[in-house]
C-alpha cells in the first residue's frame, strides 16, 4: 500500500511554480529533471530501511503548496531567532522561503565575499555554481523529499568566500515559517582554499505554525578552509522537517558542524560528510532534545574517500515525555583511504519512561590500516544523583535540569562558538520539567 | 532557644526490609555526637533517613527538627533548614562544576524561601568566598572548575564533601565516614577545617571506625548501635573503649541485636 494514497504537486503545479520565477535556463532545466525524478517516486513508506521506524503516513503533504503560491501570513510577527549574536559578518532573514532582509559587511564585499539569497545570486552565476550547484554535495534521486527540494527549492542562501580570505564574525541565516506555509530553502556554501568562516543557521515557525520544512544543504569547504557551521532547527511542533544535508571538505580542510535539533513534529534528517582530500578533517557535535510526541530521526555518514583523514561525530540526546529519537550513523571508508581516524558516538538520557531511543552505529571498512570506533549508550537520569543534589538544597526539576544539563556538557564544550553553546544550554535547561 | 535534632522511636525500613527498630537520640547544636557500631548496624542507614533518602522509608517514629516532624519533608526543604549528610559515598555529576553546584546550592540553603529561577548569590562574593573556604582546606583552585566528584581520588571526594560543609553552614551535620580513604595527615586537616567551621555552632553526629577524626572533635556522646537500635550510649570514653576493644563486649551484652546484626551483615556481604 502506498504510505500516501493523494497525489500533490502536479505537473500544473510546478508549471505555475515556474512560471512564476524568471530564471536562468540551466537552472529550469534542472529543475524539470529533477520534477522527472519526483513524480517517479513514491514518497517513502516503512518498507525503506531508513524509514522502518519513522512512520510519515501522518504527513499530508497536499496540504502545503509550493513555495510563493500562497503569499506569507501578515500580522504573525518577525523571526527573531535564538542566538544571541552581537555582531554578524551578514544576515538573511526568510520568511516562507523567500528573503524578507539580507546584509553584509561592505569590506566583505569588496573583499569578493557573497552572502545573499540564493535566488538573488543566480541572475550572474559565476561558473562554478552553475557547475556545482546540487551537482556535488546534493543528490535528487536520493528519495522523493530530495527530488522535490531539487525541483521546487526556494529561497535559502550562498555563501562564497574567496581564497585566502577569513571572516572572523558568523555569518547568520534565519528562516521562518507562518502558518499553513512551507520553507524549501537551499543553503550552498563555498570556501575556496585558506578561506575561513562561521556560518549559523537557524529556523523556527511564527507563531507555533503548522508547516512542511523541505531543505538542502551543500558545503563545500576547500583545501585547508576551515568552515564552522551550525544548524539549530527549532521548528515548531507542528513543523513536518525533513533535509538533505552535505558537506564535502577538500585536502586539510576542516568543518566543526554543531547540530542543534530541539523542534518539529516529525524530522528524518540524512547528514553526510564526504572526506574528499588528504587529511581532512571533521568533527560534529549533535545535540537534541526532544518533548511531547516528537520524533526526530538523525542519519548520519561520515564517508572517508582519501588516505589521512579524520571524523569525530558525537551526538547526545535527551527524551521527554512521549518522544522518539533514531539515530543511524555509518563510517564507510573507501580502500584508498588508509589513515583514516573515525569515531561515532550516540549517548541517549531517558527522562520518561514512554520515551524511546534507537541507535544504530555502523562500519563498513575497506581500509586496512584505518582506526574506527564507534558506541551508543542509553541511560536514565540517576536517584542517587538526584539525591545527592536534593541533598544539598536543589529542588527535584533544578536537580534534574542541572544532571541533563551536565550529561551534554561534554557535547556544549565541543562548542567553539559561544552565543550557539550558549542557546543551546538555554534551550534545553528551560525544556527539562521532569524525570521519572 | 537551642536548636535541636530530635529522632524518637524511629523505625525504618529498605525495600520492606526493616532496618531500624526504634531509634532515640537528641542533637543539640554545639554538641558533638559520635556514632559507632559493626558494619550493618544501621549506622549510615540512620543517617540517610535524616536527610530524607526516598529508598529509606520510615515506617514509625519522628524526625523532629526542633518540634517539627519533618518525616514528610523533601531532601531539599530539609538541606534548606540546616540539616547536611557527607555522604560515605559521594555521587558524581558529570558535566556539572563543582563551583556552578556550590554555588547554586548555596543559594537555595541560605534563602530558603528561593524559588527556582530567582537570582543566584551574587558571584563575586560566592568566589571570595569560595577561595577563602578552599584556602582553610588546602585545596587548589583548580578543584572548582572539575565536574562534581567525576573522576575525584577518595580522599577528593571526602575534601570536596567538607568544603561543601563549609560553605553551607548547616545547623546539623552528619558525617558519614568522612575520615575513610584519608591519609593521617589529611584527617587531622579535615578535624581541623570542621572545627574552624564552626563545631561549636553545629550539632555534629560523627559516624567512623576510627579514632583520628574523634582524637581531633572529642565526642561530649558517643552512641553505639547494633542491629538497628542504639544499645548504648557514653561519654568519650566509651568510644575509646570500642576503638581499642572492638565490640565484642556488646554483642554479648546485647544478643537479640547481635543476633539482628549479623543477618544484616550477611545480606551486606550478599550471603
Amino acid at each position: 500500500m502506498p504510505a500516501l494514497s493523494i497525489a500533490p504537486y502536479t505537473t500544473e503545479e510546478f508549471e505555475d511554480f515556474l512560471s512564476r520565477r524568471d530564471e536562468p535556463t540551466w537552472l529550469v532545466e534542472r529543475r524539470r529533471r529533477a520534477f522527472e525524478q519526483f513524480l517517479q517516486l513514491d514518497w517513502p513508506s516503512r518498507s525503506h530501511e531508513e524509514w522502518i521506524r519513522t512512520d510519515i503516513r501522518m504527513f499530508h503533504p497536499e496540504r502545503y503548496s509550493l513555495p510563493g503560491a500562497t503569499p506569507p501570513q501578515p500580522a504573525t510577527g518577525v523571526p527573531s531567532g535564538q542566538m544571541k549574536l552581537e555582531a554578524v559578518a551578514g544576515r538573511i532573514v526568510s520568511v516562507d522561503s523567500s528573503a524578507v532582509s539580507a546584509t553584509l559587511d561592505s569590506s566583505l564585499r569588496e573583499q569578493g565575499v557573497r552572502f545573499q539569497s540564493l535566488s538573488a545570486g543566480l541572475d550572474e552565476a559565476p561558473d562554478w555554481l552553475v557547475e556545482q550547484l546540487m551537482t556535488r554535495a546534493f543528490d535528487s534521486s536520493y528519495d522523493r523529499f530530495a527530488a522535490l527540494h531539487a525541483a521546487c527549492w526556494s529561497g535559502g542562501a550562498l555563501l562564497h568566500v574567496p581564497a585566502g580570505v577569513r571572516v572572523e564574525l558568523p555569518f547568520h541565516l534565519l528562516s521562518a515559517i507562518t502558518d499553513g506555509n512551507v520553507d524549501f530553502g537551499h543553503l550552498f556554501v563555498r570556501l575556496e582554499a585558506d578561506a575561513e568562516a562561521t556560518l549559523v543557521c537557524e529556523t523556527e515557525s511564527l507563531g507555533g505554525a503548522d508547516g512542511f520544512h523541505c531543505g538542502g544543504v551543500e558545503l563545500l569547504v576547500g583545501p585547508r578552509a576551515r568552515l564552522r557551521f551550525v544548524t539549530y532547527q527549532n521548528w515548531s511542533r507542528r513543523t513536518w522537517h525533513f533535509a538533505h544535508q552535505k558537506a564535502c571538505v577538500d585536502a586539510d580542510g576542516e568543518l566543526e558542524w554543531t547540530v542543534g535539533a530541539l523542534g518539529s513534529r516529525l524530522a528524518k534528517v540524512n547528514q553526510t560528510v564526504e572526506l574528499e582530500g588528504r587529511g581532512a578533517r571533521c568533527r560534529v557535535n549533535g545535540t537534541m532534545f526532544t518533548e511531547g510526541r516528537q520524533h526526530l530521526a538523525y542519519h548520519t555518514l561520515q564517508h572517508h574517500r582519501q588516505s589521512h583523514g579524520t571524523s569525530d561525530f558525537l551526538y547526545k540526546t535527551a527524551l521527554q515525555d512521549e518522544s522518539r529519537t533514531v539515530w543511524r550513523g555509518m563510517i564507510r571508508v573507501e580502500p584508498e583511504a588508509q589513515r583514516t581516524d573515525g569515531y561515532q558516538r550516540c549517548d541517549n538520557l531517558m527522562l520518561s519512561r514512554l520515551a524511546r531511543a534507537d541507535s544504530i552505529p555502523g562500519l563498513e571498512i575497506e581500509a586496512d590500516d584505518v582506526r574506527c570506533t564507534h558506541g551508543s549508550t542509553t541511560g536514565t537520569v540517576d536517584d542517587e544523583m538526584l539525591f545527592y543534589a536534593m541533598s544539598r538544597g536543589f529542588t527535584r526539576r533544578e536537580a534534574a535540569r542541572m544532571i541533563v544539563t551536565g550529561f551534554f556538557q561534554h557535547v556544549f564544550d565541543r562548542v567553539s562558538v559561544p552565543s550557539v553553546r550558549d542557546a543551546l544550554a538555554r534551550a534545553i535547561a528551560t525544556r527539562v520539567r521532569e524525570c521519572d | 532557644m537551642t536548636d535541636t535534632l530530635t529522632i524518637r522511636d524511629l523505625h525504618v525500613s529498605v525495600e520492606n526490609k526493616p532496618i531500624l527498630h526504634g531509634v532515640n537520640l537528641e542533637i543539640r547544636r554545639g554538641e558533638t555526637h559520635a556514632l559507632m557500631g559493626p558494619n550493618g548496624s544501621g549506622k549510615s542507614t540512620l543517617g540517610l533517613a535524616i536527610m530524607g533518602h526516598p529508598k529509606y522509608v520510615v515506617t514509625s517514629g519522628q524526625i523532629l527538627l526542633n518540634d517539627e516532624d519533618i518525616v514528610d519533608w523533601t531532601p531539599d526543604q530539609r538541606a534548606r533548614h540546616g540539616i547536611f549528610y557527607a555522604f560515605q559515598r559521594p555521587i558524581a555529576i558529570p558535566g556539572v562544576k563543582m563551583a556552578d553546584f556550590l554555588r547554586h546550592a548555596t543559594t537555595n540553603v541560605r534563602n530558603p524561601e528561593r524559588r527556582e529561577g530567582e537570582e543566584l548569590v551574587p558571584m563575586r562574593e560566592f568566589r571570595k568566598e569560595l577561595k577563602e573556604k578552599m584556602g582553610q582546606l588546602h585545596m587548589d583552585l583548580e578543584f572548582a572548575r572539575r565536574y562534581v566528584n567525576d573522576g575525584f581520588s577518595g580522599g577528593e571526594m571526602k575534601r570536596a564533601e567538607i568544603l561543601q560543609l563549609a560553605m553551607l553552614q548547616p545547623k546539623f551535620a552528619i558525617l558519614d565516614e568522612t575520615d575513610s580513604g584519608l591519609d593521617a595527615d589529611a584527617v587531622r586537616l579535615a578535624s581541623e577545617s570542621i572545627a574552624k567551621i564552626g563545631r561549636d555552632s553545629m550539632g555534629l553526629l560523627i559516624i567512623t571506625h576510627h579514632d583520628k577524626l574523634l582524637e581531633h572533635n572529642p565526642p561530649q556522646f558517643t552512641h553505639v548501635m547494633l542491629g538497628g537500635r542504639l544499645v548504648e550510649t557514653g561519654g568519650p570514653e566509651l568510644a575509646i573503649e570500642l576503638h581499642r576493644d572492638g565490640y565484642e563486649r556488646i554483642r554479648q551484652k546485647y544478643p537479640e541485636a547481635d543476633a539482628d546484626n549479623r543477618a544484616m551483615e550477611q545480606v551486606e556481604a550478599g550471603i
